[in-house]
């Protein structure tokens, strides 16, 4: 049986080398758990933030898909002489003309004062004016009335009117009693409801409508309409179209007066916003995940220390120092994978439970929980570099015979 | 000098030191063997007996290639180990020697199959087969009803056997036991010299490292070792005793 060739070592198979790297989570299962927690709170923190994020960014998303992009509004500009131009009477009958317009209201600044009663101090106006408005207007601007009932054909020629979302707030009035009334312009006016607040076009939520008749009528309103909502049909491609004719139909003498814009714009920016992370608790995530690496690391060298016998022994049955060091490192990967795997469910968990509250969609993106687990891949590798080198260094006979 | 016979080993020889010296770095440096030489055959059964101090673990490091000598050859199945990488080396270990440690070495959260099958882990053995080669050992040692129990629900010579059959798994041509009746008591201790003659009978070739003059009376062969040199060495038993099994031993 004499060989004459050097033996060459035999390699070791993934399966046994994944054996060999769960031993000391096996057995100092407390242990390991502690030292993977710092990874965990790291990861679980990024994972959330970014959840919270994409999911937030989901929520306003879909409120804007169902409050509709078809929206446009019209506004009046200034003239060149800086004074406010005025739309033309006929803009609103115009515009409806348009092809692709479904639906035009419109309401009008009245630009008489409101109050709760005479007796509030005139300087107490709350920001809140009064507008003239259409009779369709609440579907078309996207709201809905939440108290009450809106204006009809009847009660827009009488001194009736409906509060905006905030000017009930402002006001104290969150309850339409029959009789109910508020000062406006110098008179009584009676309450007939009250708008549920209106995402896309947020200056009605300050308003306090009443009808075109009863402003000519009572508060000296020259009838001229100063904002348009219009609906277009619900593509893309025909509110383009609409948008870029829209000055010129309304205002067929001074399209330059005239402010086109589309409120779904603006609240489309602010999810973007919303989906921006929050910079800060993603720092504190990855200061944890230092935290936990440190750990991992810390807990890896003082294991190589206690585990001398065992490399002895290993060294001993026929280990090369290459096997001992793929032994430690593996096992801190996946030491550190165990805490970014905790990590991604505990933060995939936060997010749910928080944005199932708020009732958003949940949306974990891929790359964070990918991310997650590929820091803590990342981290495990640096962190057990050290230490395995260290127990492969180790001579068999030191390994063996020292304590 | 028997010097000038060791250079090539003789037929069947499985173990051979040439003026093996080992220093130990310090001030003045530690001569912990002198210019030792050895040489066993295959199918032996050796005591190296000596007095704490005397070299003999020294000696069973080099003679299990854990450590390099300072000067001299080291020679396991012919391969000169100073020839010879970390790597190679390892994988020597791995394929021709058995350890039997006195403390055990007994992974105490695996069951004793799986402890004697962790010992083929670097050999190049198949899970399978490794648990069927620990099984065979396990019988060997006449623990094989014990294959599901941990370590620690065992007995001091029952778990040295459970460390024999981990080294005799393979059936590696040299097995070297380190003190393995240091931590029992002299009757569980007979019982396991029993069972080293056995195995022994059997074909494996065997060196038992001792100070205990006792254990090493029961050994064939007795290589006296004291301050770094070998004071006496009864020689190797008859060639029919000693040749014959060792053959079949590695078959």
């Amino acid at each position: 049986m004499t060989v004459t060739s050097a033996p060459a070592p035999a390699r070791l198979r993934p399966a046994d080398l994944a054996g060999l790297a769960s031993v000391g989570l096996r057995t100092r299962k407390l242990r390991a758990a502690l030292s993977a927690l710092g990874i965990a709170i790291g990861v679980a923190a990024i994972v959330a933030v970014l959840g919270l994020a994409s999911s937030s960014q989901a929520g306003l998303l879909a409120e804007i898909a169902q409050l509709g992009t078809n929206l446009l509004t019209v506004t009046n500009g200034t003239s060149l002489s800086g004074q406010p131009a005025e739309l033309p009477d006929a803009a609103p009958g115009m515009v409806g003309q348009l092809p692709g317009v479904t639906a035009v209201q419109y309401t009008g600044a009245v630009g008489a004062p409101v109050y709760r009663s005479p007796l509030i101090p005139p300087i107490d106006t709350d920001g809140l004016s009064v507008q003239a408005a259409s009779l369709g207007l609440p579907a078309v601007a996207g709201t809905s009335v939440a108290q009450g009932s809106y204006l009809n054909a009847a009660t827009a020629g009488e001194p009736v009117a409906v509060l905006g979302h905030e000017a009930a707030q402002l006001m104290g009035i969150d309850r339409i009693w029959p009789g109910m009334r508020i000062w406006v312009g110098g008179q009584w006016f009676y309450l007939a409801g009250i708008l549920n607040p209106a995402a896309l076009a947020p200056q009605l939520d300050t308003s306090v409508l009443v009808g075109f008749p009863a402003a000519e009528r009572y508060l000296g309103f020259d009838g001229h309409p100063s904002e348009l909502y219009v609906r277009a049909v619900n593509t893309q491609a025909a509110t383009t179209r609409v948008d870029n004719l829209l000055a010129a139909q309304a205002n067929p003498e001074f399209p330059d007066q005239v402010t086109v814009s589309q409120p779904s714009q603006a609240l489309t920016v602010q999810a973007d916003a919303a989906g921006a992370f929050d910079t800060l608790f993603l720092g504190l995530g990855v200061v944890a995940l230092l935290v936990g690496a440190v750990g991992v690391a810390n807990i890896m060298i003082i294991s190589v220390l206690e585990r001398r016998q065992e490399i002895g022994l290993r060294r001993a049955l026929g280990a090369t120092r290459g096997q001992i060091r793929a032994q430690f490192l593996a096992e801190a990967i996946l030491l550190a994978l165990a805490g970014g795997a905790a990590g991604d469910v505990a933060g995939a968990a936060a997010t749910v439970s928080y944005a199932h509250a708020k009732g958003w969609a949940i949306v974990i993106p891929p790359e964070a929980w990918a991310g997650g687990l590929g820091a803590a891949l990342l981290i495990g590798a640096l962190a057990g570099l050290l230490p395995a080198i260290r127990a492969a260094r180790l001579s068999p006979t030191e390994a063996l015979w020292t304590l | 000098m028997s010097a000038s016979e060791h250079r090539r080993p003789a037929a069947g020889t499985i173990l051979e030191l040439d003026r093996v010296t080992k220093e130990y770095p310090g001030s003045p440096p530690v001569r912990a063997l002198d210019e030792v030489s050895v040489a066993v055959t295959a199918g032996e059964l050796v005591a190296v007996v000596g007095p704490s101090g005397s070299g003999k673990s020294t000696l069973l490091h080099l003679m299990g290639t854990l450590d390099r000598p300072s000067s001299g050859t080291v020679r396991v199945t012919g391969l000169d180990v100073a020839r010879m990488s970390d790597r190679q080396v390892s994988a020597l270990r791995a394929d021709r020697i058995g350890f039997v440690f006195q403390q055990f070495f007994l992974a105490e959260h695996q069951t004793v199959l799986a402890n004697v099958a962790d010992g083929l882990l670097y050999a190049g053995v198949g899970r399978a087969a490794r648990r069927r080669l620990a099984d065979d050992a396990l019988d060997r040692v006449g623990l094989a009803q014990k294959a599901a129990a941990r370590p620690t629900q065992l007995s001091g010579g029952e778990r040295q056997r459970v460390a024999i059959a981990r080294a005799i798994a393979g059936r590696p041509p040299v097995v070297l036991a380190d003190e393995p009746t240091g931590n029992l008591d002299s009757a569980t201790g007979a019982a396991l010299l029993d069972l080293l003659e056995e195995l022994n009978a059997d074909g494996a070739t065997i060196i038992v490292i001792t100070h205990d003059h006792a254990v090493a009376a029961r050994m064939r062969r007795r290589i006296e070792v004291l301050d770094g040199r070998i004071v006496a060495d009864t020689g190797p038993a008859t060639a029919a005793s000693g040749a014959g099994p060792a053959r079949e031993g590695r078959s």
